[in-house]
């Protein structure tokens, strides 16, 4: 009897595969940890691809100081449990020191402030490799990045001068100053992780659950009350059970009403829902078609 | 469930966008926002309703140019099985990403127009299956619409495509007449074509059969990463962490580490942690040998009575995809899985032509899209296969060592 395995477990091997390749081929890479469902699962991923070894490399945590405290509390108690080096370095660090222009606005997104942050980490460290957990369902942008894309020394994305991709063959050879961004999870889609998450039994921060919270409703959307937002008179102040599908800074993330308390019930509403996880929780996302394409260019993850 | 990869051929003109629309649209992948950006664009362009087309559209490059320039990747899913789209473009001057994309692919569906028939985009298309041997071919006889659902003009598309495939020895070959456009024989069966009685395209890819594809009778294991923790309590564990490639491996099988051509016997078998008595491709798994046996990244274990060739000199097909054209005599590095070795190529003996496997003599360099057939010879021996018995162990790439671009798909033999 010849044995198979099922899609989750295909998953899995290709993302250890290349998990192992990073270690092999880098001499200092770093896994972006953000908090989120996503990270959450290539942590859970690299300490499977080197068990009983430690996970070789180092956690880094852009902080854009709108982080929801619940994923803060996750983050350093992961750490603690990994026994893994944990950077983190603040955007409101590099806006001081570099004398940048905090963006104004209802939602004051430092979404885009992230990246200076990032490339100064990278250059500060030496990274040669950033694992990242971004999946090409998300995006059209994301859709056609690489699996090892390479970065020039500003961080930017170059659709046409991509390298081919061939079987599971990973190129990571680069020049000085460069770096190369690694996405593991490229192929998962929202609901392969979140099928993964609840067969590997993860651990999540208590944000993804149903919880009751102050929201306003804005276009639609439902954004948690927080010091980051500007609330004027016409936003009404309400309590609403929600949970966040996905998990980014308070400024830019937006709620969806929920009762699901358990895995299951929030696997079940992830199955039954009818928009697309950026269309229903990232506010950033909506300003142009071409949003993520112009980010990506400029060294956005 | 399994995942079933496949790469659609085609141009824009035959469809192709649209049938991938389509099977996302019916499969009800397409959720509410999307198809709310999906008005909007059209709009923009001035189009009426809804264009499925657009739902694989890509940058905004692209969209300037009204073209595609690289693959992209899709994903739905069934009940039954997740599918990974690879589109590619199908133009000849995109013949590198059409390699790339089908270099990961379990299957190929192939996209005629029912009014043009076999044309030489298709046999290029073909051509390309068959280097790549991908295992399973759909033939999608689209347009049916505009060709009157006729049963007539289906036989004799089909009867054309036989030669080739017969050519070109692929192997389960499928026809399907469809209309992506209008929905026929894409998921339910078609009313207008009831003279055909196979099954509608979404119901075949979610039954063929691909788990047999995988080779479980060579052993191949390749060491990616060697893993030492050097804690206190494992203070002298070594551990030999890789996929394996094809075959099975059993805790005291005899292997031979190669090249350096050494026996041993495997002492344990792990899995994310977890000890197990045997494991499969491609399971990633960590080796403990009996041996201490000096061991790097791109060693390769394999049974001592299952060999496969270890050689530095090499007969291979390279699939160019590079701007800078390759030169007889240039140096690169080729990369065979984990292992990255110096190569020069010593002798090009023919060009392949992608649209007829014509050879012709090479009297200049050879550019972008070109395939030859050359001769190489590594710094160090490969440990390998021939891509025709193992496509594992059969492939590599080769990387220009200058500009670091990934320059070549090599198809060992």
């Amino acid at each position: 009897m010849v044995q198979t395995l099922d899609y989750l477990e295909q998953l899995e091997a290709e993302s250890i595969y290349i998990m192992r390749e990073v270690a092999a081929q880098f001499e200092k890479p770093a896994l972006l940890f953000s908090g989120g469902k996503d990270s959450i699962t290539l942590v859970q991923l690299a300490k499977k691809a080197f068990a009983p070894g430690k996970i070789p490399f180092p956690l880094v945590h852009i902080d854009t100081g709108h982080n929801f405290p619940e994923a803060l509390a996750y983050r350093d108690n992961l750490a603690k449990e990994l026994g893994a080096e944990l950077i983190v370095r603040k955007v409101e660090d590099t806006i001081r020191e570099r004398k940048l222009t905090e963006p104004k606005g209802k939602f004051a997104s430092r979404n885009w402030l992230q990246t200076h942050t990032l490339l100064d980490t990278i250059d500060e460290f030496k990274f040669d490799a950033c694992i990242g957990g971004a999946r090409r369902d998300e995006e059209k942008a994301r859709a056609k990045e690489r699996i090892f894309s390479v970065r020039d020394e500003f961080g930017q994305w170059e659709p046409k001068l991509q390298r081919p991709e061939l079987w599971n063959i990973y190129n990571g050879r680069i020049h000085k100053g460069e770096n190369v961004r690694v996405f593991p999870i490229s192929n998962w889609t929202e609901l392969d992780v979140w099928n993964y998450i609840k067969k590997e039994n993860i651990s999540l921060p208590s944000i993804y659950f149903s919880h009751e919270r102050e929201v306003i409703e804005h276009d639609g959307q439902l954004i948690a009350v927080s010091n980051f937002i500007t609330i004027d008179e016409s936003d009404v102040i309400v309590k609403k059970k929600v949970r966040y599908r996905t998990v980014g800074d308070m400024t830019c993330t937006a709620a969806v009403a929920s009762e699901a308390s358990t895995l299951d019930d929030v696997v079940n509403e992830i199955i039954a829902t009818r928009i697309s996880e950026r269309g229903e929780t990232r506010i950033d996302d909506k300003v142009t078609e071409a949003a993520m394409e112009d980010r990506k260019k400029g060294g956005y993850f | 469930m399994d995942i079933l990869r496949f790469i659609t051929a085609g141009s824009v003109d035959d469809g192709k966008s649209t049938l991938i629309g389509r099977l996302l649209f019916d499969s009800k992948s397409i959720l509410q926002d999307q198809l709310e950006a999906l008005e909007k664009q059209s709009k923009n362009k001035n189009a009426d309703g809804i264009d499925l087309a657009l739902l694989t559209d890509g940058l905004r490059a692209e969209r300037e140019q009204g073209i595609t320039i690289d693959v992209a990747y899709r994903y739905f899913s069934t009940p039954k099985r997740k599918f990974i789209i690879a589109d590619a473009p199908g133009h000849v001057q995109y013949t590198r990403n059409m390699i790339t994309g089908a270099s990961n692919s379990n299957l190929i569906v192939i996209l005629i127009d029912a009014r043009l028939g076999v044309i030489e985009q298709t046999r290029r298309h073909s051509i390309i299956a068959s280097l790549l041997r991908i295992k399973h071919v759909v033939v999608a006889i689209n347009k049916m619409d505009l060709a009157d659902y006729s049963e007539q003009r289906f036989n004799e598309i089909k009867a054309d495509y036989e030669k080739v495939a017969e050519q070109l020895k692929l192997q389960n070959v499928t026809y399907v007449p469809l209309s992506a456009l209008n929905g026929d024989n894409i998921v339910d069966k078609s009313e207008k074509m009831n003279w055909y009685h196979g099954l509608p395209l979404l119901q075949f890819l979610e039954e063929v059969e691909v788990f047999e594809d995988i080779n479980h009778t060579d052993p191949r294991f390749q060491v990616q990463y060697v893993i030492r923790p050097q804690t206190k309590e494992l203070h002298d564990y070594r551990g030999y962490a890789g996929e394996i490639i094809s075959g099975i491996y059993k805790k005291g099988d005899k292997i031979k580490v190669l090249p350096a051509d050494i026996e041993s016997t495997i002492t344990k078998i792990e899995i994310a942690g977890e000890e197990v008595e045997e494991a499969f491709a491609p399971q990633p798994v960590v080796l403990q040998i009996a041996d201490d046996i000096d061991i790097s990244r791109g060693d390769t274990f394999v049974h001592v009575d299952n060999l496969p060739k270890v050689e530095h000199e090499l007969d291979v097909l390279l699939c160019w995809m590079d701007n800078k054209p390759l030169q007889q005599g240039n140096k690169y590095f080729i990369q065979h899985k984990s292992r990255l070795v110096k190569a020069i190529v010593r002798e090009i003996e023919y060009r392949v032509d992608v649209n007829s496997l014509e050879r012709t003599e090479v009297t200049d360099n050879v550019k972008l899209n070109e395939v030859v057939r050359a001769k190489l010879k590594t710094a160090a021996p490969l440990v390998f296969d021939s891509f025709e018995k193992l496509d594992g162990t059969g492939s590599a790439i080769l990387i220009d060592e200058t500009s670091n671009s990934t320059v070549a798909a090599v198809l060992l033999s």
